[in-house]
């Protein structure tokens, strides 16, 4: 569902499921003493719901790609299907499940709407990058806006190419034809 | 060794359908008993001998039937038993081997073992390297091994387990024939003292005559002869099989007489004027049959021969040679294409060429009848 709901409807949900009558935020209070809406732990917790979709697909894909074959021979080995997911089919999709770490790092990064609707936009606890620009934007604010763009902009490639370097490492040290010495 | 040694045979009755939509397009339905040694299951690809072996490990449910080793039941459609494969006590090394590629060599083989309460785990997993000469590797990966190691790795990964039964899906295929006899040394070696059954499968005809003391050969989901490799490969009962067990010629004539006197038949051979003396077996005059004939057991002249015990000579051309490696394939066309195999030395020394006049000799026994 989150993956074809536009976001806005998605952080208006959000939004009055973690009011101080929403099942959610009533649940945080009696807990926490404290409401959900507008704080950085709601605002993380509609993130979570909206990137999941994003970060679920490539798990999958990745999980489906190990080869059958691997499975079967673990099985005959003995080991339960726990075993085999924990030992075989986890190891295997290293690189699968850093794409989704990536995927969904990007994709949160980038998200507007639900952050908007959740967290409202308070200095110092919900004010997004994005967020940020666009209200340094709507002040006309350029110099400041393109600041911040380039913040965000460095600071995504810097995590894309960790992230990706620590990808590619994991793969040779997998299936290299090399030793890994 | 540890383990006791115990001679429990495998006893297999399956069926299994494979549907492509309401008709069933293949069925596997084979009764068979396994002794403590090798089996070999010998067939054409699509035979059904993956599709039997997936039943016996559990990883396929069949349809019908009961698996057993001695008297532990693995699978019985009438006692609603069928064991996961994790409790089957099976070892099954598939054709593509699938070691696990982010395990090194040492973690492959204790793989199977998680469960093993046994103190002297270590020490087996030690014993079963250094039988099967892998020792060397352990700390490798099995992307920095070669085929054969791969191989072995695979098998020791298997037998670690002290298993029941072995199931083996062509496991040694593109390994050269010096490999392949030094790995099934160590595999018999190893036999020795565990004394299971191994069910052993093949397609090819060389690993038969090189492992099989006792050969099951499979057509089309059913089990069509049985036997020692000489009597399984030597009479093949289907046409199919024939090519597989290697028989390059396979002819179709006409039945035109039988001299039971002489135990022989004439057989006339379509298209053509040529007409072959085979084995007397079950036909009528008039009746269409096919005749095997092995490349290699055809003799080449290139004089018309005279005074041989062999009954049949026909005149034909060359009409091509192929040089494979240590072998002449030469196609002679006699009015039907025979093929013969020929060493490059016999080539030179009857300076064979394109269009050349030659003479094929064939004894009446290495015609194989064929029903079709």
């Amino acid at each position: 569902m989150p993956l074809v709901l536009p976001p806005t409807v998605l952080g208006f949900y959000m939004l009055i499921a973690m009011g101080p009558r929403g099942p959610l935020g009533g649940l945080w209070r009696t807990l926490f003493g404290h409401g959900l809406a507008f704080t950085f732990s709601g605002l993380v917790m509609a993130s979570v719901l909206y990137s999941l979709p994003f970060a679920v697909q490539p798990l999958i894909a990745s999980f489906e790609g190990v080869d059958r074959k691997l499975l079967e021979a673990s099985a005959i080995l003995g080991a339960s299907r726990l075993r085999t997911f924990g030992r075989v089919i986890l190891p295997l999709s290293v690189p699968g499940i850093i794409t989704a770490m990536v995927l969904s790092f990007a994709h949160t990064m980038g998200e507007f709407g639900v952050v908007l609707m959740v967290g409202g936009n308070l200095a110092g606890i919900t004010r997004t990058v994005s967020i940020d620009i666009y209200d340094r934007v709507q002040s006309l604010d350029y110099a400041g806006a393109n600041r911040m763009a380039l913040v965000l902009m460095l600071f995504s490639f810097a995590v894309l190419s960790l992230v990706y370097g620590i990808n590619r490492r994991f793969e040779r040290r997998l299936w290299s034809p090399w030793p890994a010495r | 060794m540890a383990g006791e040694v115990n001679a429990a045979g495998l006893s297999v009755r399956v069926r299994k359908e494979h549907h492509s939509g309401a008709v069933a397009s293949f069925v596997l339905d084979v009764n068979l008993e396994a002794p403590p040694g090798i089996t070999i299951l010998f067939g054409p690809s699509g035979a059904g001998k993956s599709t039997l072996l997936d039943c016996i490990a559990g990883l396929v449910r069949p349809d019908a039937g009961r698996v057993a080793i001695g008297e532990r039941v693995l699978f019985d459609i009438d006692g609603g038993v069928n064991l996961p494969p994790q409790q089957r006590h099976i070892a099954y090394v598939f054709q593509s081997l699938a070691l696990f590629p982010h395990m090194t060599v040492e973690a492959n083989v204790v793989y199977g073992l998680a469960d093993t309460k046994d103190p002297r785990k270590g020490q087996r997993v030690g014993e079963i390297l250094e039988m099967f000469r892998v020792e060397k590797l352990r700390e490798r990966k099995p992307a920095e091994i070669s085929g054969g190691e791969r191989q072995r790795v695979a098998l020791a990964r298997s037998l670690v387990t002290l298993p029941r039964v072995l199931l083996l899906d062509e496991p040694l295929t593109g390994l050269d024939a010096e490999l392949k006899t030094s790995i099934v040394d160590d595999l018999r070696a190893w036999n020795a003292a565990h004394k299971i059954p191994i069910l052993y499968v093949t397609h090819t005809r060389e690993e038969v005559d090189a492992l099989g003391e006792r050969v099951i050969a499979l057509d089309h989901g059913r089990m069509v002869s049985e036997g020692t490799p000489r009597e399984v490969l030597d009479a093949p009962r289907r046409r199919r099989l024939a090519q597989a067990a290697g028989f390059e010629n396979l002819l179709r004539g006409t039945v035109m007489d039988l001299r039971e006197a002489d135990g022989v038949m004439r057989v006339r051979l379509a298209n053509s004027a040529s007409e072959i003396e085979v084995p007397l077996g079950y036909a009528a005059p008039g009746q269409a049959v096919r005749v095997a004939i092995r490349a290699g057991d055809i003799l080449l002249a290139t004089e018309q021969p005279s005074g041989l015990s062999a009954r049949n000579t026909l005149e034909g051309k060359i009409a091509s040679l192929e040089r494979r490696g240590t072998l002449v394939l030469a196609r002679v066309d006699c009015g039907v294409i025979f093929t013969v195999h020929l060493t490059p030395g016999a080539e030179r020394t009857l300076q064979l060429a394109l269009g050349k006049n030659v003479w094929l000799v064939i004894k009446t026994h290495s015609c194989h009848f064929v029903d079709d």
